[in-house]
This record gives C-alpha cells, sequence and structure tokens, in this order.
C-alpha cells in the first residue's frame, strides 16, 4: 500500500489531460505538460453561488440585525464561504466620535442625515473591495435600511458591480423581545459607556422612534420582484420571496432553524482510551481504567448541573457510547460524530508515522486543516461532515455532545468563531468539559475539568514543517505517551 | 454499573448488551420517554395546483431518508365508493348526497391515516385533499389533538392560468375520472370543477384565524413561501425540501466512471485508473453529451480518479464531489470477492443476509451512503440538467431515490457500466431511458443470492436512515355507512359524447417504466 505513487495516468488521446493527485488534499487534478497542476475550474470548491452576495439587513433598531448578522457571518465562513460583515453603526462611531444622544438620528437633522449617507457609503465602498479585490464571497451589510429609497440606492450598487442582492428583514414588536435585546446589547455599546441604565434605555426608545416614522417594510406586493426572508417575531414565521441560488437556500435555511431560547451545549471527549494511554491515533478501542472513572464523573457533573431536558450525542465509536453509558440517559449515535478518518495511518504512533511516511507527517505540519490522510480525512473534510450535526444543535436546547478531538476542534472553532489556521490547534483535552452558553452577539465558555488524570494527546505544530526536516525536529512536540 | 457493550455483527454499531443479546435502550429516569409523535401532513388548495404531485414526492423523500410515510389521497376513497364519475356535478356545494359521500371519504381515509400512525409503524402521513374549508380543517385539528398527531399545512396558492392548464393537461385529463372523455372535454369539466371549490375556499390566514397552526404556504410554484411556526425537525427538513424543489422540465443523467483497472480485475474500492475500454467509454460518452444538445449541463464527479478521468474526456467544466464517492469497503478495500469470502468468510456472508444495513468492518453501508448522499439529493433538485459521473453502490442510492425503490430493493438494483440512465421527471414520477454506449465492459452485479437466510432483524434507530418504497396508496379504502349497494347515482350533467379511447398513462408511472429496463 504505498502512499505517494506515481500518480499520472493517461487519460485516452493526446488532447485530454492528465491527471495528478495533489499532495496535500489527495485531490486529482488535470496537469500541464510538465507535469504541474493546472489551475482548472474542478479544484473550486463546491460552486455556491456564480458571484458574490450581498446580504443586506432590514428593520428598525433592537431587532437582532447585528446578532443575525454576525452568527450568519460565523456560519458561512465555518462552511467555508468566505463572508464579512459591515456594520453601518460602527463606521458612524469612527465619524462621529462622541455619541451625544437620540436626536443625531432625528429625520429632520440634516447634519445627521448626511453623516449617516456618507458612512454607509464608506461601507459599501468597503464591501466593493471585499467582494470584487479580495476574495470575499458575501458581504452582510448591516444598518436599518428602513426606507426603499436607501434600499434603491444599495440594489443600484449591487447592480452596477455584478453582486447579488438579499435581504433579511427582522420584524418584531414584542415588547419583552425588545427590551431584552436593549439589555443585552445596547447598554454596553459604546454609544452609552457615559450613561446609567435608565438614560440608555430611555434615550434608546426615542432612538427607536426616529426610524419608526419613516419605516418602509418590505412588501410582498412593490418588492415582489426582490429576494428576501422576511423574519417575524424572532422566527414564529417567514416570508421567503425568490430564492435565487444555493447560497440564498442554505443561508435561509439556517435562518429558519436558529432561536435564542437561553440554552447551554456541553462538548467533551470520550474518556481516556486504550489506545491514546498508548499514544496511537484513531481505531475503536474502548475505555482505559481512568476513561471509565471520567464517565462516572461526567454522570455526576451532568447530575449536578441539574438540566430540564438534556440530550446526549455520541458517536457511532465505542469509547464514546461506553462514557454516555455512564451518565445514566438515553443518548442518541452519530456517525458523523466519529473522530476524523487517518486512512493508512490509523492506529499509528506518530513516531510510526513519521517513520513510514515522513512526507505525509511533514505536509500534516504544513497545512493541517487541509491536509488529508491517504485513504482518510481532512479537518475540511470534517467540517463538511459535521454540517448538520451543527444545523441540528442550533434547533436543539440543552445538549451534550460526546465526541473527539479532531471532531471537538470543529464543533468549537464553529461556536467561538475561530479560523481555518486556529481550528486544528484548538486545545481539547482528555476529561476536560466546555459549556458554552450564548451570550449577546458570541458564547461564554466554561471549562470544567473532572479531575480525573488522563494523557495529553494535543501535538503542537512543530518550528521546522520542511520535508527535509530531521525526524527529531518532527516529533518534538509530540505528547508524553506509554 | 455501566453496561457491557458488544458490536452488532451486520451494522457494526455498539449496543448495550446482556447476555450477548440487545438489550432496549435505558429510559431516562422519570418514567417512559415521549417518542416523536407522528406527524399528519395536510394539504390545502384548490384542484390542480399540485397537492399530489408534492405529496407523492415529498412522501418519496421522507422514506428514503429513512421515515415512513405514507399518501392517503381523498380522491382516490372518493373513485372507490362512487364507481362511474359522470361529471363536475358531483362536486358542487349544493349536491346534498355528493357531499355527504365526500364527507364520509375524508372520514374514512383518517381512519386509515390513525391506523397507519398508530399500529403499523408510520410516521407521518400524507393527507392528500382540497381541505378546503376552516371547518374541515378544524375537524382534522380535532382529530390531531385526539389522537396525539402533529398537524402540518402545507398549502399551494397558484393563480398562474399557464400552470393551472399545464397541471390539467399532465395529470387530470389522463385521470381515471376521465377516461371516457376527449382531452378538450376534459378540461372543461375540470374547469369547472374547480370553480365549484373556489366559491368555499378559505385560505389559510396567518394573521388571524389560523396564526397558531404550524404551515408553508407555497405561492406560485415556489416563487414566494410563507412559514408559520415550525415546531420540530421534520417539519423544518420538509420546509427546506419544499424550497429546493422546482417543476422546471429538465434532464438528470447518471452513469458510472468507465471500466476500471480493478473492475477487469474483479476488485473492490480503490482508487485505480480506467481501462482501455474505459478510456473508450469515456470519449462515447463526451459524443453521447454532444448529441443530448443541451445548454448548460453541469457535471459531476466524485473524488476518484476513474470518475474524473472519465469526465475529462467530456472536455467540460466539472465538479468534484466527495459525496459521491464509491460506498467505503473497509478492510475489504481493493480485494476480489474470492479474496473477501476466504479471508472473511463471516462477513461475506452477512452481507448477502442484509445487503442495505450491512456495514464492511471499518467501512460502510448502504445505510450509510444514504445519509452522505442526502444533501447532493438536495442539491440534484435545486439544479436542472445534470449529469453525473459515479459508481455502482452510489448510483444504486441515487437512482432508488428517482425510482422510489426500497431499502431492500436497493443493492440489488442494476447499474451496469457503459450505461447512462436518463432520468425525466413526468407527472406524478419519473421516467428512465436506458442507453448502452456500445462499449463493453465487465459485469459487476452480483445478485441476491438464492439461498439466504435472514437473520434476527436490524436496529432501526432515529437517525438511521431506512429507504422505504412509499406505499401504495389505499387501493382499497373502508368506507362505512357505504355499503350498501343501493347508492343512488348522482344525476349526470349534459356531457357530449366521449370516445372510448384510453389514453396510456397511468397513474403510477413509475413503476412499471423503471421495471423495463432495470430488471
Amino acid at each position: 500500500m504505498s502512499v505517494i505513487e506515481n500518480n499520472t495516468e493517461q487519460c485516452g488521446n493526446s488532447l485530454t489531460r492528465e491527471l495528478t493527485q495533489n499532495p496535500l488534499k489527495k485531490i486529482w487534478v488535470p496537469s500541464s505538460k510538465n507535469g504541474l497542476p493546472e489551475r482548472h475550474i474542478s479544484q473550486r470548491k463546491v460552486c455556491m453561488t456564480n458571484c458574490p452576495t450581498l446580504i443586506v439587513t432590514v428593520g428598525l433598531p433592537a431587532r437582532g440585525k447585528t446578532y443575525i448578522s454576525k452568527k450568519l457571518t460565523r456560519y458561512l465562513n465555518w462552511i467555508d464561504v468566505p463572508t464579512k460583515e459591515f456594520n453601518v453603526g460602527q463606521y458612524r462611531r469612527e465619524c462621529v466620535k462622541i455619541y451625544k444622544s437620540f436626536e443625531f438620528f432625528r429625520p429632520d437633522n440634516e447634519e445627521g442625515l448626511k453623516i449617516r449617507k456618507q458612512c454607509a457609503l464608506a461601507a459599501l465602498n468597503d464591501v466593493r473591495q471585499f467582494l470584487t479585490d479580495e476574495g470575499g464571497q458575501v458581504a452582510v451589510f448591516d444598518a436599518t435600511n428602513t426606507t426603499r429609497e436607501r434600499r434603491e440606492t444599495i440594489i443600484r450598487f449591487a447592480e452596477q458591480n455584478g453582486f447579488k442582492v438579499f435581504f433579511v428583514e427582522s420584524v418584531c414588536e414584542d415588547p419583552d423581545v425588545i427590551a431584552e435585546n436593549i439589555v443585552q446589547v445596547k447598554l454596553g455599546s459604546p454609544d452609552y459607556t457615559h450613561c446609567n441604565t435608565e438614560e440608555a434605555v430611555a434615550d434608546f426608545m426615542k432612538r427607536i422612534k426616529c426610524y419608526e416614522n419613516s419605516y418602509q417594510p418590505l412588501d410582498e406586493e412593490l418588492d415582489r420582484d426582490l429576494s428576501f426572508i422576511k423574519i417575524i417575531d424572532v422566527g414564529r414565521r417567514y416570508l421567503v420571496n425568490r430564492v435565487q441560488d444555493h447560497i440564498q437556500s442554505r443561508i435561509v435555511y439556517y435562518l429558519m432553524n436558529i432561536h435564542i431560547t437561553p440554552r447551554s451545549i456541553y462538548l467533551c471527549r470520550h474518556g481516556e482510551s486504550d489506545l491514546n494511554v498508548k499514544g496511537r491515533i484513531g481505531g475503536d478501542s474502548g475505555l482505559s481504567a481512568r476513561g471509565k472513572q471520567f464517565a462516572d464523573a461526567l454522570g455526576q457533573f451532568i447530575q449536578s448541573q441539574n438540566i430540564s431536558d438534556l440530550k446526549v450525542w455520541t458517536s457511532q465509536m465505542k469509547r464514546t457510547i461506553q462514557t454516555a453509558e455512564a451518565v445514566g440517559v438515553t443518548y442518541e449515535q452519530w456517525k458523523a460524530l466519529n473522530e476524523i478518518d487517518a486512512g493508512v495511518c490509523e492506529e499509528l504512533m506518530y513516531e510510526e508515522i513519521q517513520l513510514k511516511f515522513p512526507l505525509e507527517f511533514a505536509l500534516r505540519d504544513q497545512d493541517k486543516y487541509r491536509y488529508r490522510y491517504p485513504k482518510g480525512e481532512s479537518y475540511e473534510d470534517l467540517v463538511q461532515r459535521l454540517e448538520p450535526v451543527i444545523m441540528e444543535l442550533e434547533r436543539q436546547e440543552n445538549v451534550l455532545v460526546i465526541c473527539h478531538q479532531a471532531v471537538m476542534r470543529c464543533l468549537l472553532a464553529y461556536f467561538l468563531d475561530k479560523t481555518a489556521e486556529e481550528l486544528p490547534y484548538l486545545k481539547c483535552p482528555l476529561h476536560t468539559v466546555l459549556k458554552l452558553t450564548p451570550v449577546a452577539y458570541g458564547c461564554k465558555v466554561e471549562s470544567v475539568c473532572l479531575k480525573v488524570e488522563a494523557v495529553n494527546t494535543h501535538r503542537d505544530r512543530p518550528t521546522n514543517v520542511d520535508v527535509s526536516r530531521q525526524a527529531e525536529e518532527a516529533l518534538l512536540t509530540v505528547p508524553d505517551h506509554q | 454499573m455501566p453496561r457491557e457493550l458488544t458490536q452488532n455483527r451486520i451494522q457494526k454499531i455498539w449496543i448495550p448488551s446482556k447476555d450477548d443479546k440487545p438489550s432496549m435502550p435505558r429510559i431516562p429516569h422519570g418514567g417512559p420517554h415521549l417518542a416523536n409523535p407522528p406527524t399528519v401532513i395536510v394539504m390545502v388548495g384548490l384542484p390542480a395546483r399540485g397537492k399530489t404531485y408534492i405529496s407523492r414526492k415529498l412522501t418519496r423523500y421522507l422514506n428514503w431518508i429513512g421515515i415512513p410515510t405514507k399518501v392517503f389521497n381523498v380522491g382516490e376513497y372518493r373513485r372507490e365508493a362512487v364507481k362511474h364519475f359522470s361529471s363536475y356535478d358531483f362536486f358542487k356545494s349544493d349536491n346534498e348526497d355528493a357531499v355527504k359521500i365526500r364527507q364520509q371519504c375524508a372520514l374514512a381515509a383518517l381512519r386509515d391515516v390513525k391506523i397507519y400512525l398508530t399500529e403499523e409503524e408510520g410516521q407521518v402521513a400524507v393527507f392528500d385533499a382540497t381541505n378546503t374549508t376552516r371547518e374541515r380543517r378544524d375537524i382534522i385539528l380535532e382529530f390531531g389533538a385526539e389522537n396525539g398527531f402533529k398537524i402540518f399545512f402545507i398549502e399551494s396558492v397558484c393563480e398562474d392560468p399557464n400552470v393551472i392548464a399545464c397541471n390539467i393537461l399532465e395529470v387530470k385529463v389522463s385521470c381515471p375520472d376521465y377516461q371516457d372523455c376527449n382531452k378538450t372535454d376534459a378540461v372543461e369539466d375540470f374547469k369547472k370543477r374547480i370553480e365549484c371549490y373556489r366559491v368555499n375556499y378559505q385560505p389559510l390566514d396567518p394573521d388571524q384565524y389560523d396564526r397558531n397552526l404550524s404551515f408553508i404556504k407555497v405561492i406560485d410554484v415556489g416563487r414566494r413561501f410563507l412559514v408559520n411556526r415550525i415546531q420540530d425537525h421534520i417539519q423544518s427538513r420538509i420546509v427546506y425540501y419544499l424550497m429546493n424543489i422546482h417543476v422546471q422540465p429538465r434532464s438528470i443523467y447518471l452513469c458510472r466512471h468507465g471500466e476500471s483497472q480493478h473492475n477487469l480485475q474483479g476488485r473492490l474500492g480503490g482508487d485505480s485508473g480506467l481501462s482501455t475500454r474505459g478510456r473508450k467509454f469515456a470519449g462515447a460518452l463526451a459524443d453521447f453529451v454532444e448529441e443530448q444538445n443541451l445548454q448548460d449541463l453541469k457535471v459531476w464527479t466524485s473524488q476518484l480518479r476513474r470518475s474524473i478521468q472519465t469526465a475529462e474526456a467530456l472536455n467540460v467544466p466539472y465538479e468534484q464531489w466527495k459525496g459521491l464517492n464509491e460506498i467505503d469497503a473497509g478492510v475489504c478495500e481493493e480485494m476480489t470477492y474470492e479474496e473477501v469470502r476466504e479471508r472473511f468468510p463471516e462477513e461475506f456472508a452477512l452481507r448477502d443476509q442484509d445487503k442495505y444495513y450491512y456495514r464492511y468492518p471499518s467501512g460502510e453501508s448502504y445505510q450509510d451512503l444514504v445519509q452522505r448522499v442526502e444533501p447532493l439529493i438536495m442539491e440534484l433538485e435545486r439544479q436542472e440538467n445534470v449529469l453525473v459521473i459515479c459508481h455502482q453502490a452510489v448510483m444504486r442510492c441515487l437512482l432508488a431515490y428517482f425510482l422510489d425503490k426500497s431499502a431492500d430493493e436497493m443493492p440489488y438494483l442494476k447499474c451496469p457500466l457503459h450505461t447512462v440512465l436518463k432520468l425525466t421527471p413526468v407527472a406524478y414520477g419519473c421516467k428512465v431511458e436506458s442507453i448502452f454506449l456500445n462499449v463493453e465492459a465487465v459485469n459487476t452485479h452480483r445478485d441476491r443470492p438464492e439461498e439466504v437466510k435472514r437473520g434476527p432483524s436490524t436496529l432501526i434507530r432515529r437517525n438511521s436512515v431506512t429507504p422505504l418504497t412509499s406505499p401504495e396508496p389505499n387501493k382499497k379504502p373502508r368506507i362505512e355507512g357505504l355499503d350498501d349497494p343501493t347508492i343512488r347515482e348522482v344525476t349526470p350533467a349534459q356531457l357530449t359524447l366521449c370516445s372510448t379511447t384510453h389514453t396510456t398513462l397511468a397513474l403510477s408511472t413509475q413503476h412499471w417504466l423503471s421495471e423495463a429496463c432495470l430488471t
């Protein structure tokens, strides 16, 4: 089973191109005459859309536009669609250094109007740069955009630049929801650092009033040719109009699955396994004695948390199921939560991988996110495999996910908005539970170490990742094992 | 004490065991865990708005992803009760006898829904009827509440005369109601039938009356959707599916890579290149694609060399999908069947016992494949003309979806090398044309062995995907109170003389067409 074979092939007549296998991602691509891989469309990831997309939020203040923008951006980046949000309020804060009061937003404040328009245009300019020069695929234009006039401006801008436009409007009149929003994210805003709570709330309510009179919601008739989703009452109802392509369809599906009911997600790995102890990767071994201890400790921890209606998910590998068994509640097995498939390296120690496959070992250190084990998977593959798990986690409330190191890193990267570069090096030690609780625009993390000793399985990126490196340099960061 | 785990021999799933027998999953403290209540999907809309089309397509999809689903079409119950359909007069709201019959048919269908969901392990029932009045919908809601079923409405609203005319021609004119009529008369009668319903039509009202119901309103064949109060995962999946399907005419071409080196040696899996004949096929495929003269054909391949090599010969851009890779044979990768039988005789036998659920050690099962391939099905629904160059097991999975084949049939569908299957949606199903491109290749098909001892029934868990063929709609519904043979015939209206030519299209088109090429 040689890993690096001579992987070039003749494909029939001399006109068809040869194929070579990219050594990092193990993807077959056509190569030009001199054997180098050609830039071919087939190398591009599955096509989400033909041209860049501009998502435009619409809605009165405190309707969750920024919450949606940030969450959507995080999701799209995680599934490898380069996305960036452009919050016009921030541009305004740059421009008008000190916020005095709601008067700035009065519809008859000409000076204010001028500045706000300039800020919007500055943001659009940056959008253009991101989508045309910086390889961005989706830009989220986060502002109230409550007038048809403003939206017309944006549509014209998009047409001129060949961008598709998709509106996301949030409509809500529930006073409790609005009050909660103000408390969670407005009070702490830079605009109100010099105010007490009451003053801030009063000012913000007046600010909302300034927009209300000129608010022209998206209309089924007048805006029937636009592509949009109208989210009503925090997801109780949706109106979806003219979804144009795959990415818009995915965005709609995502927005229809998220909710804001308070809950916590618990992530942890299986208890220490027999293979862990021996320093071997992958496989399907059972728990070590300490691993079983952890499982019991986990059971007690869960009980102490007193969680109503906790769902427990495991992979289909023995070690996670054994761990769940000790928790004592029903659990669901997901094949998608299985550990990354190390292909030909399954059950090997890092020392053995260096010995047998030194080139592979070096390539992995060069680009751990995209590197695919021969006959195995990459982190990139993992993310694709885990996407339905994330979607279901969004739908759920309290969940405990008992999984594996690489899988946990992927899930964590989604919740904590980590990049592809950071993801494969996130620290997910054995016997430690991470409790994630959504708060404001992000996620609070509490790390709970359950006080049962375990081996360390975390291997840092070594300094020398060159294929010509010595074995010692490669093995420098391998954690201790039996 | 934590329970011991054993690995189920066919699916390779770890389950708690008691004396080597799988025991029930532990119930949580506080009593039995409420199973996910069954769901009744209720169609709403005037005639010729695509309700039956949606019902059947949705049912096919749900069964394929492993959710036992069945359609209950009230029109069929009515045809059983009233043997001879004379005209639209039957549907007039002042026709008291007919109104009574129609009501009884609806109730009979609901009774069968209840049996399916409570005694036959059904999880979703699709109640396919106009359900255009609040009164009727309230009856159904009550029925749901009494039995602990969730209710989800799908309303189709459309006023585009072209779409409606097209629907009438595609599926109404050939319906048993009109088998004694010529086309023009059928169309006329049907239009009057629609008017009968329109008078009393009360669309779902999201602002007031129906604001607490769970439903999706599909407007103008998917141009717009109104979604209200999705309750759970299955409703969310249904909504996503409905938002991705379309009715644009198009064709899906399925084929395997050209014959590979491993194929020649009788080896499973691996990542070998094309043989000489395989390359010849690739060239023939290129010619075939040209002849089809399609504008905008998307070409999809897996990430395995043999499928990409095949696509290369077409000289058009193609997309690689890891999800289309052949089934992972785990420890058996690259072995011949003889080698597998020698080295893993038990595995070899188990596979023949239950080929759908059987998972290769450290590999995959057909059941796993379905889950892996589902996002591709979703994308295929969004697309128009697509050529998918894949592999034997994967192609069987895809085909089972399009042709509504059960888990039992799927692993034995015939997908020979060097043969393109052209699938074209028509009426309520899919037309299949099989085109052999005249390049010889080895046969890689293994039939179901004659003598196969069926093992104990394998686990069916939630999240497992178990395609079932959508059950045939009830052919002989029981309608209490209508056993009395002296039902007064509805007075026929003045219809012009109808010709007696029967149309050739049967209602369930997919079955006989698919039979022709796959056995």
